[in-house]
């Protein structure tokens, strides 16, 4: 691949374990997902809680915490696999290349330390600047992320601040760093409808001036369909469906991203549409290239008894996780 | 609120609270058996002298009047009259108190200093051999009786190999005290630059302190260890390492602040048990403090030095509390508006 159409994100099949509390042995959360993330793109990753989302996540700036381990796979950054990295050249990458918001803004900041000192400190530390200059570059910071006051928040400690001005802190110490990927972990979370949208309005707004790449994770499919360009659709530690935006929402493939579609509240329909109504989503059949595929709900697995899923390409881009069904007359040998 | 209206705030309930130990000190008395002027007139006092000695001890009084007289005399410092030493019970525990001091805070520095860096790395090195050496040890620490402790010390150190001195006091009788400043002997010794008496008596304060630390470590071990495990799984540590903070920053910045706050209520207990717990140390080692006098007012039925001492002990418990306390909302931002 050329240095030109090279991924800034490549994930290539991630496992991520967890080890099991009876006998210890690795329970994988995260199996086989591979995805990229171009410069400048906004892919959202969604699914269910406990779908492997935020896991996926953290794992890109290698915080997966102990006991639970990356098992297998590759996490290229611009070419460069983060789990090979040692502590420095992984530093290099935090806080740097890439950096990361997380759910919930007013516990990821240091209830002892004042926003002015933990905002400061990475432009001391990471771009090497004197106390007095990080300090006029932290309220500019704090400015250009929508808070009035600056030096009134700068001097306030975390529990000081709402959950909304909290994470405007987040953000500011995420674009203090200036990375080339974002990866947003329900930024949201917690916080109330109106200040949501700000908050999406505010990082979009950061995307389109800066170009970085963006990674949102997230359980509003309204958000998804605005704000971003393609879609990873994650079922109970599976990648289920990769597609365009347009065509995720228009043309969804597999049954959980069916499902999944067919849940959004239509304030024109009368009824719920038929998908949000019952739990059985039979197994959709696909032709792709004379081969005959299955896509089953991850959670049925066990009862269609299958083979060995793999991503089928049904279109340019768009991707579904399918078994393959044996033609007929091999089935007679 | 303001943090000196908080002060005030504090300072008023612990008001409340000493006097709730007062009346309480005072009850005892009341309740405890033996008659104290039995006690101070002696076996073979006649009937008259016994009630002359309750009516000038005021003990024929109604219990409401002598709690005030009891009161207004605690307010004024006095404290009453030891019958074994002869001198008042306020004399005897002033000079004492220093002396517990010196072997508590001498314990607590030793045991935090080596128990909270200790507990730390375990912590950070979280299910490893030597995390769960280090959690042995503080087993071990909890484990170890304080009276076997110092008697094994002083049999090896003085009896066996003669590296330490007499287990007596806190002074060879041949060493000079040094002016008195602080009433700390060593630190003192110190001030006047008396490098006889400062080695003398930290020869002395050794093995006592070995003793001390060894209990009290455990405490610290322990705490160390959960909160920097819990400030370690905390969300802003994950945000700090997402920043590309080094561990060596994360914990230096972060986590060694956050852990102190909790390991600030664990040096509070401890220093409160070591200046009203350590009898048998100071019995061992006959160090003329707090706990060994106490010991000497209990078997001498010495009333009046008894109730001094609970009564010491429990208003230095108080205040303990209320420097804790102190000390938290000048650490801690958020109690100071909660």
């Amino acid at each position: 691949m050329t240095e030109m159409h090279r991924p800034l994100l490549a994930i290539e099949h991630l496992s991520i374990g967890f080890p099991n509390e009876r006998d210890g042995t690795m329970h994988p959360v995260v199996r086989d997902s591979s995805f990229v993330v171009n410069r400048n793109e906004v892919v959202g990753l969604v699914g269910e809680s406990g779908s492997g989302k935020t896991q996926t996540a953290m794992s890109v700036l290698r915080l997966t915490k102990p006991p639970g381990q990356v098992l297998h796979g590759r996490i290229l950054l611009d070419g460069d696999d983060i789990l090979q990295m040692n502590d420095i050249q992984l530093r290099q990458v935090r806080g740097n290349r890439a950096a990361m918001i997380f759910q919930s803004p007013r516990t990821s900041l240091n209830p002892l330390m004042t926003i002015g000192n933990q905002v400061g400190r990475i432009y001391t530390r990471q771009r090497g600047m004197k106390k007095k200059d990080a300090g006029d570059a932290t309220l500019e910071m704090l400015r250009r992320v929508g808070i009035a006051g600056p030096a009134r928040v700068a001097a306030s400690y975390p529990h000081q601040l709402s959950g909304g001005m909290a994470q405007r802190v987040m953000i500011a110490m995420m674009l203090a760093c200036d990375p080339e990927l974002l990866i947003a972990d329900e930024p949201t979370t917690g916080l109330d409808v109106t200040i949501q949208a700000q908050i999406f309005e505010l990082i979009q707004e950061i995307q389109q001036e800066t170009h970085m790449a963006l990674l949102l994770i997230t359980h509003d499919l309204g958000v998804i369909a605005e704000v971003c360009q393609r879609v990873v659709v994650m079922q109970l530690g599976r990648i289920v469906e990769i597609a365009p935006v347009d065509t995720l929402f228009a043309d969804p493939v597999h049954p959980y991203t069916r499902r999944l579609v067919g849940s959004i509240l239509r304030p024109d329909l009368e009824v719920l549409p038929a998908a949000a109504r019952g739990n059985d989503f039979p197994p959709v059949v696909l032709e792709v290239g004379g081969d005959r595929y299955q896509a089953v709900s991850v959670d049925s697995w066990r009862s269609v008894n299958v083979g060995r899923p793999e991503m089928v390409e049904v279109a340019p881009g768009h991707q579904v996780l399918a078994h393959a069904v044996d033609a007929p007359s091999e089935a007679v040998a | 609120m303001s943090l000196s209206r908080y002060i005030l705030r504090r300072l008023a309930l612990t008001a409340i609270t000493l006097l709730g130990v007062i009346i309480a000190v005072f009850l005892m008395a009341r309740v405890l058996p033996g008659d104290p002027v039995t006690v101070k007139a002696g076996q073979y006092a006649t009937p008259e002298i016994k009630e002359q000695l309750r009516i000038q001890m005021g003990l024929d009084k109604p219990l409401p009047q002598q709690l005030a007289t009891y009161i207004g005399n605690v307010l004024q410092g006095d404290l009453g009259q030891s019958t074994r030493s002869g001198h008042t019970v306020r004399e005897d525990i002033g000079q004492r108190l220093p002396v517990t001091l010196e072997l508590a805070l001498a314990s607590l520095i030793v045991a935090g200093g080596i128990g909270i860096p200790l507990g730390i790395y375990a912590a950070l090195h979280h299910g490893s051999k030597r995390d769960a050496g280090i959690q042995q040890l503080a087993i071990f620490s909890a484990a170890t009786p304080v009276f076997w402790l110092g008697l094994v010390l002083i049999y090896l150190f003085y009896a066996r190999w003669n590296i330490a001195p007499a287990p007596v006091g806190q002074l060879s009788t041949n060493v000079e005290p040094p002016r008195t400043i602080t009433h700390l002997l060593l630190v003192d010794s110190l001030l006047t630059l008396n490098w006889t008496t400062f080695k003398d008596a930290a020869g002395h304060l050794i093995l006592p302190v070995i003793t001390l630390s060894v209990v009290v470590m455990s405490p610290f071990i322990k705490m160390a260890r959960t909160s920097m495990l819990n400030v370690l799984g905390s969300d802003y540590i994950t945000a700090a390492r997402s920043l590309g903070l080094s561990d060596r920053e994360i914990i230096r910045q972060d986590a060694l602040k956050n852990v102190m706050v909790q390991l600030l209520t664990v040096s509070g207990i401890v220093l409160g048990y070591l200046l009203a717990g350590n009898v048998l140390v100071e019995t061992i080692f006959a160090w003329p403090g707090l706990g060994f006098y106490a010991w000497n007012a209990l078997t001498g039925s010495d009333y009046d030095a008894i109730q001094g001492f609970v009564l010491v002990v429990a208003v230095i418990y108080v205040f303990l509390n209320f420097f804790v306390d102190l000390a938290y909302t000048l650490i801690d931002p958020r109690i100071r508006l909660a």
